[in-house]
């Protein structure tokens, strides 16, 4: 059947209206030819023989009459070697590739194929003619950096195969047949290193999906020890503009203990990319002693670039992600900012005159929103091992206010909330993750009871400063004053960190559960401290050496000087142990 | 000759509806009414119904009216004949110059790749404390500066012009106050710099839809200036009229608002134009300052939230003073490093301090018992203010930094200031300089 054509009837906004002959499906691709150019479009809402479509370009000089050209194929992300490292638009375009190819500017209507089709990859065979194959079953292995790259009988294949034949080990581009395989019918399929997968829908061929208990380490103090991530786990990162959302992302993205990074550069400043894009290569990533940007995939998709392609590039991420995991490997997808992409949906909703939900946002956000955080999890694959994706979407809520639909959509769902106060971001105490309205349903890397108690004191601490501003400091007690102090303590010497700090910005678990157990000794510490000028002096001391201990190198001569000095000033005004804590330590040690 | 139709079916607020076929989306069309002619633009196509926005304002076009299609979007003529220029919303001149017709060139052009913007690094100085040591300005940064009516911005934003290190500047003026648009003028051309200026300014008293063009054509050309290696200033003074305008239009066009009336696509448009501020690889580079005046002083009104999550921080201005709280710049890590190694601990520990003493200064107002620590707080406050604060305040950054650890050391022990014993080694002042 050939595939259908149209015309198109209407432009409004990125939106075209096409009358269409023949059959499309919903999510079909097709271009709108203008003149020389062919935009890539997807349908979006099919209505008797008039189809409507988003363009993934300006719709600038578009007409009336103009041709719609169907492609019989949904939106697809192609999958294969060599995306490791690479700089891809929301529609899988390499961008510098493109740049080489046409400069400065994004010209419009080029599509270019996301993997390098001249690349030898040298390929181990995994089966043997005979074998009996599924979809997403490893055929064999080829180098792609530091992982070896499982090429995959192609996820669409349904029903069982028998190997007939496999290349020998050599070097193969990736459209090169490496192996022929028979179905049940007897019919024969010849299988490449690539193939393509329709990005809104999830890869699921896997044993069984797990529940995320291991951590992902971010090296953030904050997180790590009081508002967990776990492997395979989402959380979600709101806060008004300027707050730190980006930053976060960016150490995280340097620094999380993970395979594979993908960063989804979602409808934000291309500058911020550009940090990342140039930045990378020339970090070393400490676990593999090689570029960071060997484990790094960047989908661009920024605020100037044309909108439909913004909604499609988180799928564009969250399926790359999929694909990596199929190999056992376990994947962080940031997405930054989720809000742009609720905000693209909302403007293709208007445009189709979609009954509007709360602030214009269309009534199934709900549900997309959720559906796109659950193509993060722990699975087991077919062969036993493990894999997982890890979901963390900034949100950028209007006005900086939580009761908003999109960050109320995505509380629903995910397993951990880092909010960003304009308080604390206003005073510099960075990560302005706000500590008293965070939580987190996993796990940290300390002992929980400990953090507990600690966590305790910052809500302790939150109040007596709440009491202080009515009854001043003269009207509070000598006790509750210290427990104020040794709130600020936690804060500045713990919760803030230095994201631009050699040292401090990344803080091994190792040393979070050594640093965390002296902070607890000073935390539970009953001190002797007569006036309030006096608790004040002493934590302006101990805090000053706190902080040069946080920024000393780990398990250097001066970082232990340092603790020594700290515990020799602690000792010299320590009398006990808090009763609870001593209770706490006692039945935990 | 392209054709003319002369029946309008629809008018409603500055938008007109007309059966036409062969028209383009974006595409221009001149409107001849008894009032004279109008430039206007496609802005939805339905069958053969043409809508089109009229920038000088669908006021007293009738019916019977001539639309005639040009058969391309909006265009402005770029060449060096441009500087020292005055042209209004729509290029035309405003000055007594001839208009300018050649090497036209495409207004509201492609996005740039990403993947060859390079990572900014050139501080721009402008001898303000505030900005320099705290909020340091980076060439290529977009940063629009928050204000409510009444403030000094132009004032601000003419001093950064005439002290910034740039190759030209380009003035964009949005519904700008007549008496603004002559202050920009007087004071550049008292400054010399009128000879590398270029002026597109929609005056408060021209028709709305005209504004609408006004960044577009001034960042159109700025791009061409920077991709032949100038290093281009552009100024939009004042955002909020722009967002304004395209509200009144997406209103008339029956759009569902999503915020307070504002259109769903706020964000992108104000992004489209903020993200042309570009460092191009080899070449020149734009840095966009822009007022957004903020209605009601509400920073949380759709225009200065949209705006604050596409800009690279932002400067609020209040009571005549870039507020140390707020206003930031996001790209000053880039360059702040590199200028003094004290540079990054004075700052953060001076707004720290800073915010310690409002704190001080509003237990006072409660009646509260001063500490000592307050009271040296309260010293602090009023030597930060008058020494940093204050806009009059012109030094350079170097200058600044010293004054700093005379402000910090004149009120407290190393101790006190959380900063690093290392810096405190190096730079702590012998003596109380300041008193
Ligand atoms: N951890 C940090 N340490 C030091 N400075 C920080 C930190 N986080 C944020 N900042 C400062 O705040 C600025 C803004 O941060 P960032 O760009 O991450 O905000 P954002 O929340 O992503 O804002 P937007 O929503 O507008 O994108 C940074 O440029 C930096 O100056
Ligand atoms: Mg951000």
């Amino acid at each position: 059947m050939p595939n259908a054509t149209g015309k198109i009837i209407g432009v409004n906004g990125n939106l075209i209206s096409v009358e269409v002959e023949g059959n499309v499906a919903l999510n079909e691709v097709g271009y709108a030819v203008v003149g020389a150019q062919r935009l890539k479009s997807e349908v979006i809402r099919i209505r008797g023989n008039r189809a409507e479509m988003q363009v993934f370009e300006s719709t600038r000089s578009i007409g009336i009459g103009d041709r719609v050209e169907f492609t019989g194929e949904l939106l697809t992300v192609e999958l294969g070697p060599g995306l490791l490292s690479r700089v891809f638009d929301g529609l899988q375009n390499p961008l510098p590739e493109v740049a080489e190819q046409h400069g400065f500017f994004l010209p419009r209507g080029v599509y270019m194929a996301p993997l390098d089709r001249t690349l030898k990859w040298q390929f181990a065979p995994a089966v043997a003619p005979g074998d009996t194959v599924r979809a997403a079953d490893t055929l064999g292995t080829v180098p792609e950096g530091i992982f070896q790259h499982c090429i995959m009988v192609p996820f669409h294949m349904r029903g069982s195969y028998q190997v007939v034949s496999i290349a020998a080990p050599g070097e193969y581009t990736v459209d090169t047949p490496i192996a022929e395989l028979k179905d049940a019918a007897g019919e024969l399929h010849q299988v490449t290193m690539v193939f393509e997968w329709p990005v809104k829908r999830p890869i699921t061929h896997f044993a069984q999906r797990l529940r995320p208990t291991e951590q992902m380490v971010t090296k953030v103090r904050i997180i790590d020890t009081f508002l967990p991530v776990a492997l395979g786990g989402t959380y979600c990162i709101p806060g008004p503009f300027g707050a730190g959302k980006t930053v976060l992302q960016q150490v995280t993205s340097r620094n999380a203990d993970v395979d594979i990074v993908i960063i989804a550069a979602v409808g934000e400043r291309a500058g911020e990319v550009v940090e990342t894009l140039r930045e990378f290569p020339k970090l070393t990533d400490p676990r593999t002693g090689r570029s960071l940007m060997e484990r790094t995939i960047i989908i661009c998709n920024t605020s100037s670039m044309p909108v439909a392609a913004r909604e499609a590039s988180v799928y564009t991420a969250v399926t790359i992600a999929e694909y990596y995991r199929q190999m056992g490997l376990h994947i962080l997808l940031l997405a930054d900012s989720t809000s742009r992409w609720a905000q693209a949906m909302r403007e293709m909703s208007g445009r189709l005159e979609e009954i509007p939900g709360e602030e214009a946002f269309p009534a199934y956000l709900e549900s997309v929103v959720a559906s796109f955080y659950e193509r993060a999890g722990l699975v087991e694959l077919n062969n036993s091992k493990k894999g997982s994706i890890t979901i963390g979407g900034t949100v950028s809520p209007a006005g900086g206010n939580f009761e908003e639909p999109v960050t109320q959509a995505t509380l629903k769902v995910v397993g951990a909330f880092h909010g960003l106060s304009r308080d604390r971001a206003n005073a510099r105490r960075y990560p302005a993750i706000d500590p008293l309205d965070s939580w987190s349903k996993y796990k940290g890397c300390n002992d929980p009871q400990r953090t507990e108690y600690a966590r305790d004191i910052i809500f302790k601490g939150n109040e007596i400063s709440q009491m202080m501003k009515v009854v001043g400091e003269e009207g509070t007690s000598i006790s509750d004053y210290i427990t104020y102090q040794k709130a600020e303590f936690l804060d500045r010497v713990y919760l803030q960190q230095d994201s631009f700090h050699p040292i401090d910005a990344a803080v091994s678990v190792e040393r979070q559960r050594h640093v965390f157990e002296l902070l607890f000794s000073i935390l539970s510490a009953e001190l002797k401290l007569e006036n309030q000028e006096e608790a004040r002096d002493f934590f302006n001391t101990m805090r000053q050496y706190f902080l040069d201990y946080n920024v000393a190198e780990w398990q250097s001569e001066q970082f232990k000087q340092l603790e020594d000095r700290i515990r020799t000033l602690l000792k010299s005004k320590q009398i006990g142990i808090d009763p609870v804590a001593k209770e706490l330590v006692a039945s935990t040690d | 000759m392209r054709k003319v139709y002369s029946r309008i079916e629809a008018i409603a607020g500055n938008v007109i509806t007309v059966t036409a076929r062969g028209a383009r989306y974006d595409e221009l069309a001149l409107v001849n009414s008894a009032h004279g002619q109008s430039l206007a633009q496609v802005i939805r196509l339905d069958q053969d119904k043409v809508s089109l926005q009229v920038f000088s304002g669908a006021r007293g076009i009738s019916t019977g009216d001539e639309v005639r299609f040009l058969g391309h979007s909006m265009q402005v003529s770029f060449s060096e004949n441009l500087l020292g220029r005055i042209f209004d919303g729509s290029g035309q001149p405003r000055d007594n110059g001839p208009s300018l017709e050649e090497n036209l060139i495409e207004v509201g052009g492609p996005a740039v790749n990403p993947a060859r913007r390079i990572i900014p690094r050139n501080m721009i100085r402008t001898g303000i404390p505030m900005i320099d040591v705290f909020n340091t300005l980076v060439e290529s940064q977009k940063l629009p500066i928050f204000s409510v009516s009444g403030e000094p911005y132009n004032e601000l934003l003419a001093r950064i012009a005439l002290q910034a290190e740039v190759d030209l500047i380009i003035l964009g003026g949005i519904g700008l106050k007549y008496d603004d648009y002559l202050y920009f003028k007087d004071t550049l051309e008292e400054g010399g710099a009128l000879s590398h200026c270029i002026f597109f300014v929609h005056t408060a008293s021209d028709p709305t839809v005209e504004a609408l063009m006004v960044p577009d054509i001034s960042l159109a050309v700025a791009e061409q200036f920077a991709l032949q290696g100038k290093r281009v200033l552009v100024l939009l003074s004042d955002m909020t009229n722009f967002a304004d305008a395209l509200k009144e239009i997406a209103v008339t066009m029956e759009q569902v608002p999503s915020n307070r009336g504002y259109p769903g696509d706020l964000y992108s448009q104000l992004a489209s134009r903020y993200e042309k501020a570009v460092d191009f690889e080899g070449a020149g580079s734009i840095t966009i300052l822009s007022v957004t005046t903020m209605p009601g002083d509400d920073v949380t009104h759709p225009i200065p939230d949209n705006t604050g999550y596409i800009t690279e921080g932002q400067f609020y201005l209040r009571n005549g003073r870039i507020e140390p709280f707020g206003s930031l710049s996001r790209l000053k890590q880039l360059v702040n490093s590199r200028t003094r190694k004290d540079h990054r601990a004075i700052m953060d520990a001076m707004i720290t301090l800073y915010a310690a003493y409002l704190e001080s200064q509003e237990k006072r107002s409660m009646g509260f018992r001063m500490t000592d620590w307050d009271n040296k707080l309260l010293k602090y406050g009023g030597l930060f203010e008058e020494k940093m604060l204050d806009l009059s305040v012109n030094i350079p950054l170097e200058e600044a930094l010293d004054l700093g650890w005379e402000i910090l050391a004149a009120c407290f022990t190393p101790a006190e200031t959380g900063l690093r014993s290392e810096l405190i080694a190096e730079f702590w002042p012998a003596r109380e300089a300041v008193s």
